[in-house]
Parts: C-alpha cells; sequence; structure tokens
C-alpha cells in the first residue's frame, strides 16, 4: 500500500514536473528492448511486429503505463541477420540497459540473442517459430508462436481422419520450411503417415512442376503436404493445378494469410491448412475464448495501419501482453522476479491461442491454439 | 515415362527462358562498355513491381505495360548518368562495384516506394494449361519463349544492321578508336542502359505471372540471368538465350531423374565445367586481348 501511495506521489510529480520541463526523473520508465527484422528477407514478419508493439506501447502509455511508469520501448532492426541481432541485444543489455527483450522476428535472430540473454539474465520472449526456442528449455528464454511441430501435428491428425497413410512432401530448402519439413518427418509416424515422397525446391524457384510430377508419380501418393512460405507455396500451389494432380493438397500455417491466396488465385481452391484463430475471427464459435481477443485486435490493428492483419503482428501482441502482465504481477522490474511471473503464466487468452507456461513449457500453447482451414472461393473456411 | 521426360522438359523450359531473358539484358551493356551490370535484376524487378502495383490500382494493363516500360528505361537513363558517367575515367571493376550499389540502391528504394509484399499480375491469356502427350504447359511460359525469340531477333538486327548498333559494337571494343571515327562515346553508354533497363522491364513484365515479384525479386534472376550470359559467353545475345535454357533444363533433369536436392549444384556444376574447358563460354569468341 505504501509502495502504491508513493507512486502516486512520484506520479504526481512527474506530471507536475513534465508540465515545465518536459523531462522528468522520479519513475524511470519500464525499458522494453527489441530487436526485429523489420526490413530484409523476413521483413513481412518484424514490419507487422514493430508497429504493433508501438501502437500498443503508445496506447498503454496514454493510459498511464504500467504501475504509473510509462513504457519505453527501444527497437533495433537486424535485417534478418544473426550477427546483428547478436549486436543489437548486447547493446540492449549493456548500454540501454532494457529490463526486458522482446523479438528475434526470425529462430536465426532469436537464437542468435538466446546465449546473450542467459548470460545476462534478462527475460527474452521471442516471435520465432522453431522448436528449438524452447526445447530444451532455456531458464531465461520464452515464446509466443505456434512450432511448425505443432502445424505438423494438426495436419497429420486432419489426414488421418480422411483415412490419408501415404503422402508426397514438398518443402523449402531453408529456414522454416527446412524445420517444418524435419519437424513433419519426426511427428509422421505418430499418426501412421508415411512419407513416400520427399521432394525440396528453393526458396525462389520459379517452377517446381518437375518435383511435383515426381511425387504424382510415386506409387501410393494420397496426398501432398508442402510446408514454406512466401512465393514459393502460391508457385507449388498453381503448379499442382497445372498438373491436374486430383490429391488434396495441405499447405503449412506459413500460407494463413490473404496474400496467399492473392498470388495463388484460383489454383488455391481447395488448399488445407492450420491456422490460428488470430486469422478468422469472425468464424470462430461465439463461446471461443479467444473470438473477443482475435476481434478486437484484428479492429486495432486494421484501423490504425489499413492493412490486412496478420499472425506475426499477433506474436508480437502477445508478447507484449505477457510480459506486462508479469511485470504487473512481480510489482517491479526486477529481471528475475519478472522472469519467474512469466513462466507462471497461466490461462492467457492471446491472439495465438491459450498459454499456460510452465517450468517444463516456456511456450504454453495448447492443441487448440490451431484450427484447420479450407480455402473455398478466395476465401478462409473453417473446417474444425 | 515420356509424359513424365516431357513435363521436366517443359519445366526446365520455362525456368531456363526466365533465366535466358535475365541474360539477354546482361548481353546488351557488356557488349557496349564491358561492364558487367549487376543491377540488372532490379531492371526486372521495377518492370514487374510497376506494372504489378499500376494494375492493382486499377490501371488497365495495356497502359501500366508501357508506362512500367518507360520508368525502367527512366531509371537506365537516370543510373547511367549520375552513378556510370561521373565515373568514366575508373576502370571497368571500379564501374562494376558502383553497379552493386546502384542494385542495392534499387532495392532499398523499390522498398520505401512500392512495399514488401508479394505482387501478381494475371497471366496474358489464361491459366488454362495446354495438354501436350500427356504434360502441360502454361499458356504464359509461350509467352516467355516468344518474347525471348522476339527480343533476341531484334537485337541482332540492332547489333548487325544498324548503324547505332555497331557503333555501340565499335565502342565496346575499343572506345578511342570509337571516338576518334566520330561515335558518340557518352550516346552509346547511355542508349545501352537505356535499353537493357528496358528489356529488363519487358522481361520482368512476362515472367511475373508465373513467378511473382518483390522488391528483392531482382538478385536470384539477376543471379541465375549472369549464369546464363557467362554461359552462352559474355555479350553474346544467342548466347545468353541458350545458356539460360540449359540452366533450367539442366535443374529440372536434376530434380526429376536424381533429386530435387542436388538441383542447384548440378546448375553450378555445369557453369563451371563450361568455364573450366570453354572460358569465354560457348559462343563467345576466344578473348585475344591481354589486360
Amino acid at each position: 500500500m505504501r509502495n502504491l501511495v508513493n507512486w502516486g506521489a512520484a506520479a504526481v510529480v512527474v506530471a507536475g514536473c513534465s508540465a515545465f520541463a518536459g523531462q522528468a526523473g522520479a519513475a524511470d520508465p519500464i525499458k522494453i528492448g527489441s530487436i526485429l527484422s523489420v526490413t530484409g528477407p523476413a521483413s513481412f514478419l518484424g514490419e507487422p511486429e514493430k508497429k504493433t508493439l508501438e501502437m500498443y506501447v503508445e496506447r498503454i502509455n496514454k493510459e498511464g503505463g504500467v504501475m504509473g511508469r510509462k513504457i519505453e520501448l527501444v527497437v533495433y532492426d537486424d535485417g534478418g541477420a544473426g550477427e546483428k541481432a547478436s549486436t543489437f541485444t548486447k547493446r540492449l543489455i549493456e548500454s540501454d540497459k532494457v529490463d526486458l527483450l522482446i523479438g528475434g522476428s526470425t529462430t536465426a535472430t532469436t537464437m542468435a540473442a538466446v546465449p546473450l540473454a542467459e548470460r545476462n539474465e534478462v527475460p527474452f520472449i521471442s516471435l520465432a517459430g522453431a522448436v528449438v526456442i524452447v526445447d530444451p528449455v532455456k531458464k531465461w528464454v520464452f515464446k509466443t508462436p505456434h512450432t511448425d511441430k505443432m502445424a505438423a501435428e494438426k495436419v497429420f491428425s486432419d489426414m488421418k481422419k480422411r483415412g490419408i497413410t501415404k503422402i508426397g512432401m514438398i518443402s523449402e530448402d531453408a529456414g522454416f520450411g527446412k524445420s517444418g519439413h524435419d519437424q513433419s518427418k519426426l511427428v509422421a509416424g505418430n499418426y501412421g503417415i508415411e512419407i513416400v515422397a520427399d521432394e525440396i525446391y528453393s526458396p525462389k524457384d520459379p517452377d517446381v512442376t518437375a518435383q511435383l510430377t515426381k511425387i504424382k508419380n510415386a506409387a501410393g501418393v494420397q496426398a501432398v503436404f508442402n510446408f514454406g512460405f512466401g512465393q514459393g507455396p502460391a508457385i507449388v500451389t498453381k503448379n499442382f493445378k497445372q498438373l491436374g494432380i486430383a490429391l488434396p493438397l495441405y499447405q503449412s500455417h506459413g500460407v494463413a494469410s490473404k496474400d496467399f491466396i492473392k498470388l495463388a488465385g484460383d489454383a488455391a481452391d481447395g488448399v488445407r491448412l492450420p491456422a490460428a484463430g488470430q486469422v478468422i475471427p469472425e468464424q470462430l464459435a461465439a463461446t471461443d475464448p479467444q473470438k473477443p481477443v482475435v476481434t478486437a485486435f484484428k479492429k486495432d490493428y486494421e484501423t490504425a495501419f489499413k492493412s490486412d492483419v496478420s499472425t506475426f503482428a499477433g506474436h508480437a501482441y502477445d508478447g507484449l501482453q505477457i510480459a506486462l502482465a508479469a511485470i504487473n504481477r512481480a510489482k517491479s522490474t526486477d529481471r528475475a522476479k519478472v522472469r519467474d511471473e512469466i513462466e507462471k503464466t497461466s490461462g492467457y487468452v492471446g491472439t495465438g491461442g491459450l498459454v499456460s507456461m510452465s517450468p517444463t513449457d516456456h511456450m504454453g500453447l495448447s492443441p487448440s491454439a490451431f484450427h484447420m482451414l479450407e480455402i473455398r472461393k478466395g476465401d478462409w473456411v473453417l473446417i474444425d | 515415362m515420356f509424359a513424365a521426360f516431357l513435363q521436366y522438359l517443359f519445366s526446365g523450359l520455362t525456368s531456363g527462358a526466365i533465366y535466358a531473358l535475365a541474360g539477354l539484358g546482361f548481353a546488351i551493356i557488356y557488349n557496349a562498355s564491358h561492364v558487367i551490370n549487376f543491377a540488372q535484376g532490379e531492371f526486372i524487378m521495377i518492370g514487374g513491381m510497376a506494372t504489378a502495383t499500376m494494375v492493382a490500382a486499377g490501371v488497365p494493363v495495356y497502359l501500366a505495360i508501357p508506362l512500367a516500360m518507360a520508368a525502367s528505361m527512366l531509371v537506365g537513363v537516370a543510373m547511367e548518368k549520375f552513378a556510370i558517367e561521373p565515373a568514366r575515367n575508373s576502370d571497368v571493376v571500379t564501374i562494376i562495384i558502383i553497379t552493386i550499389g546502384a542494385s542495392i540502391f534499387l532495392r532499398g528504394a523499390a522498398q520505401i516506394i512500392w512495399d514488401k509484399e508479394f505482387h501478381s499480375l494475371p497471366a496474358f491469356s489464361g491459366e488454362t494449361p495446354i495438354a501436350v502427350l500427356g504434360a502441360t504447359l502454361m499458356p504464359q511460359s509461350l509467352w516467355v519463349f516468344g518474347i525471348s525469340a522476339v527480343a533476341i531477333a531484334l537485337l541482332w538486327y540492332f547489333f548487325n544492321r544498324t548503324m547505332f548498333g555497331k557503333a555501340m559494337l565499335g565502342t565496346s571494343h575499343n572506345r578511342l578508336a570509337a571516338q576518334l571515327v566520330g561515335v558518340a562515346v557518352k550516346k552509346v553508354l547511355l542508349a545501352s542502359f537505356a535499353l537493357s533497363a528496358l528489356l529488363g522491364a519487358v522481361g520482368g513484365i512476362v515472367v511475373t505471372p508465373i513467378t511473382f515479384t518483390n522488391y528483392e525479386a531482382g538478385i536470384m534472376l539477376g543471379l541465375k540471368g549472369f549464369s546464363a550470359a557467362v554461359l552462352g559467353g559474355l555479350g553474346n545475345g544467342t548466347g545468353a538465350i541458350v545458356g539460360g535454357l540449359i540452366v533450367g533444363i539442366a535443374e529440372a533433369m536434376a530434380s526429376g531423374y536424381l533429386s530435387s536436392a542436388y538441383k542447384d549444384a548440378i546448375a553450378f556444376i555445369i557453369i563451371l565445367f563450361v568455364l573450366f574447358f570453354m572460358p569465354s563460354g560457348l559462343f563467345g569468341k576466344r578473348g585475344t586481348d591481354r589486360v
């Protein structure tokens, strides 16, 4: 209680001072440091993430901040390069003296920052996908997005329901696609699925009909599963239609954006993919606890930036909310206390799903985080 | 089995024609100045991006295409005027480095002027695949083949039958001598950049319905185009086309018959092989000058 009174007094002093001097020293701001891939090949991740963080930090500050303290956001653009991410993380920790780190748009940039966060004991919430970030569990590292492994499991369980046992895989041979491919191979057996053809393509290949022809001619193939994002999956989808392959085509959550449908056009009809609730707010059941969260976030984002909300923006939103809630509960920015509180996050309803973390699970997403969608007439249709 | 082979061949021809178109642009500037213009891929990107964004904004395609071509030529001319010309007394390597800088600059500018998303264009004549003996081919691939063929024919005519084209070739062989016989060397260089930017734009426009485009699309096309041009013999238009087709077909056959894992390696092995045994490429003249 005394603390609260002190903070209150401090806030009054701050308000008074800033009226005259414009600067205040009484209540230090909470410093959040962020490394994001705002430019470069992963800019479609980093840019919406940066916009989201800035929008909400500004809004929270307007509403009085957290525990009466303003939030100061320091964002550095690593351009998607690991070594830059490492340098900037060092700078955030050593010269900016941040209380907490959010970011690492890609797995590579996150992994470059992980050793620094661990060594300096700074809580770090990553916005990147791969399992390696939280498996094995690292004391100071958490993450908000779903893993590629969960996506593969969702796809395989849908295949199992349809009685599919033999599939052909085609995947991007870099980053996201490669990791997704490896995870898929690991879990396919658990669903009784055998990968009878396994082909790869480069992210910028103009044509993959050769690989698809090979899959088509493999004995017993009942469905095709592609892991990748960007232009590749759209080309795969177009070529799939061109070859007239009459099998179900599955894509990963990497294509869960309207851009994919725009690029692939009519060929996208019938494609199935796992996606987070954020993609289809209006189709979620009224009883779904996620519905109000994703609907509100979509509205905020789309009014502010006049562009479609993406799941990546949602990852940043979730990261910020989890961090601030933890600081609130810890009643301080003491790094160790904040870390403990993040780990105790329970029942948080985010854009990615329901999050309940534990000492052995630093992601905390339940399997319900993914929905199965099918593309019909240029729009998403919720399957389950 | 034959159907599969044919499909691999079509796949290779589609990619190959795209690489070939990209390679042609390198040939023109090399012909005029012995400079390898590493911003060639960016001309392709500008053509595709400008058309795609204009079409998305509601400009009719038949208007967007010439506008995009004009815009690319303008960029080509500006690049020559403001980046290449001030360095005209430097050696070729310096100028090549300048083109690398220009390519990075253009990529950054595209990111700001447009955005970072992928864009597409509707295919020129529909998306109904053409069936040939059990394999299929997209009509847009035929457009790429056709445009490549027309471009090579026009270039041949230009360099062999017109005064200006011959002046360009002359400038490339010996700038001083060309100047002495009255060739306006400055104009020749300017024209070579305008021409290759135009060609790049055309390439970018016809391939966008197949490959999509974004601000970085020029990197891959530039790289593969450069490989095509080197394989065919730098400065030789026919060579660039044949080189592009060889790279494309080799990639597709490797994906089909070996494993897609070796696809990129095979293309590079072929290039290394040719350069090792035929250093001036398949169609290049045997070099006699010592530098």
